[in-house]
């Protein structure tokens, strides 16, 4: 395989787009990766999206993008893994170009959600869970979500309240990202008193429902010199898989498919845990972010709240996450958010990711999840 | 949305419980597999199970997906069944109970989300808290 590097990206504000379409949104994105680039050559189209059928009432979205940005004829797929679509794609994309089948990829997630009432959302979203036998019974994403939590309060004798530093930090990242939905700072009692929206996750444990779109263009590493920026190595990228449903794991509390698709990527890079600078972690609930850390390595299993509570997951702390708000703070526009955190980490790498600067930051993991850890994408970028 | 020819496969999973046994290892499964993830085996049976377990964790759903609106607020669960497996369900008869970690539920049969547009009814397994454990399965 060749050496890959990501040597372009772009991305929109997170926000609710009430006057722009997702064929708008993707064209303001690719636009900016090309730009960032400097080089006009594509190959290759992999668009990560997980709800545009549902959402947006459009399929053959890759198309779309393609003759909406003026790249016809080349070849353009929709990639699809839940909310783990962003991440796919970019592995898509590595795969496309490590092999040598071709040699400049763009990547694109993008998400358009607000179009649709909660109801209607929270049903779409429902479709990354088993349809006969969780989202037919009414079981929510968040309902699944509430069900882990609660176990493993159960499990690690903890309360709803310890979970809070997570979103605290998400929020006091996103304030640093002009592109963050969610730039206010919260405080503990503020996420103390937050709505519930399936007991006991409330609606500070969760993030938000928003549209965004965020791209990247992918070139051998070889070609990367032709490039405006910086290049930064792509020096790991795996996938793995659990089951559907989550009542059909051995433990529900141990996220296999995060944990194998992490180690696949620190063998990948010859890493470990300690190396990693930063990492952009999927927190669509506050559970997520600890089951994450307790399958990626960073944290013992049932101790990843005390690494919140003693600051180490702090922008300036040892293993600083969501660095620019996270999918909590950012916002999770669902498909686009494995994206967003690949341009994230590139921002960081090449130091440009302004007052949310990790300092030194060199060596940056990001993953993407979707279900219920059904399926994870693992990406580790290097300067 | 559930559409009548998909219900219609469903139930025996829905009204009787039914997953599948491996003839080869012996373990047992909820929802039906056709292959064995443990030892591979193909040719998985029927096997329907009790409908006893205790409850592995709960929730209360208040912000509903669409077909569900007239029953929220409601319970959901996840049940570890007698004979093995964990099974993902509403819960019902919990009012003015409280919920707790590994209490003994049993299956009942009851209607599972809003009437449809054509005016069927879905019906499927629930679990009820037990409240005389003692009687668990009949008389």
């Amino acid at each position: 395989m060749r050496d890959v590097s990501i040597i372009g990206v772009g991305q929109t504000a997170v926000a609710e787009h009430w006057d722009r379409s997702i064929r708008d949104l993707s064209v303001e994105a690719v636009a900016a990766a090309r730009q960032d680039a400097g080089v006009d050559r594509v190959d290759v189209l992999f668009v990560g999206n997980m709800l545009s059928g549902e959402l947006a009432g459009q399929e053959n979205l890759a198309t779309l993008v393609a003759d909406a940005c003026g790249l016809l004829p080349i070849e353009a797929v929709k990639i699809e893994a839940a909310c783990a679509s962003g991440g796919a794609a970019l592995r898509a994309a590595c795969l496309a170009v490590g092999s040598g089948a071709h040699d400049y990829a763009l990547v694109l997630g993008v998400e358009k959600m607000t179009d649709h009432l909660t109801d209607g959302v929270t049903s779409a979203l429902a479709l990354a869970a088993d349809a006969d036998y969780e989202a037919a019974h009414g079981i929510s994403f968040a309902a699944l979500n509430a069900l882990l939590m609660r176990r493993y309060m159960h499990e690690h004798r903890v309360r709803h309240e310890d979970f809070a530093p997570f979103s605290v930090n998400a929020h006091r990242n996103a304030a640093r990202n002009p592109r963050a939905m969610y730039r206010t700072p919260i405080t503990a009692d503020d996420f103390v008193g937050s709505p519930l929206v399936a007991d006991p996750i409330n609606i500070l444990d969760s993030a938000g429902i928003c549209d965004g779109a965020a791209a990247l263009l992918v070139a051998p590493s070889s070609e990367a010199r032709r490039a405006r920026r910086p290049p930064v190595r792509v020096t790991a990228s795996a996938c793995a898989t659990d089951t559907l449903g989550l009542a059909e794991r051995r433990d529900p509390l141990v996220w296999q498919a995060v944990a194998d698709s992490a180690r696949m990527a620190y063998q990948q890079a010859k890493l470990k845990p300690k190396d990693v600078d930063f990492f952009e972690v999927h927190d669509a609930f506050t559970i997520v972010s600890v089951l994450t850390l307790e399958a990626c390595g960073f944290a013992d299993r049932g101790s990843a709240l005390k690494l919140a509570a003693e600051g180490r997951i702090a922008l300036e702390g040892d293993i600083p996450i969501g660095t620019m708000g996270g999918l909590k703070g950012r916002g999770h526009p669902v498909g686009a958010s494995g994206a967003y955190q690949l341009v994230e980490c590139v921002l960081q790498i090449r130091g440009e990711a302004g007052e949310a600067q990790v300092k030194g930051a060199s060596i940056g993991m990001a993953q993407s999840v979707g279900g219920s850890g059904s399926v994870a994408v693992t990406h580790i970028l290097q300067a | 949305m559930m559409e009548l020819p998909r219900y219609h496969r469903l139930r025996g999973a829905y009204y009787r419980l039914e997953g599948s046994a491996c003839p080869s290892c012996e373990r047992r499964f909820f929802p039906p597999r056709p292959v064995c993830p443990s030892c591979k085996a193909q040719g998985l049976r029927t096997f329907a199970f009790s409908g006893r377990g205790t409850l592995y964790s709960f929730s209360r759903v208040l912000q509903p997906p669409r077909g569900f609106a007239s029953m929220a607020p409601y319970d959901v669960g996840m049940v570890r069944l007698e004979e093995g497996p964990l099974v993902s369900a509403q819960l019902a008869d919990t009012e003015g109970v409280d919920l707790s970690i590994g209490m003994p539920v049993e299956m009942v049969t009851r209607k599972i989300r809003d009437s449809e547009e054509h005016g069927y009814i879905v019906y499927g397994y629930k679990f009820r808290p037990l409240l005389r454990p003692g009687r668990a399965g009949g008389p």
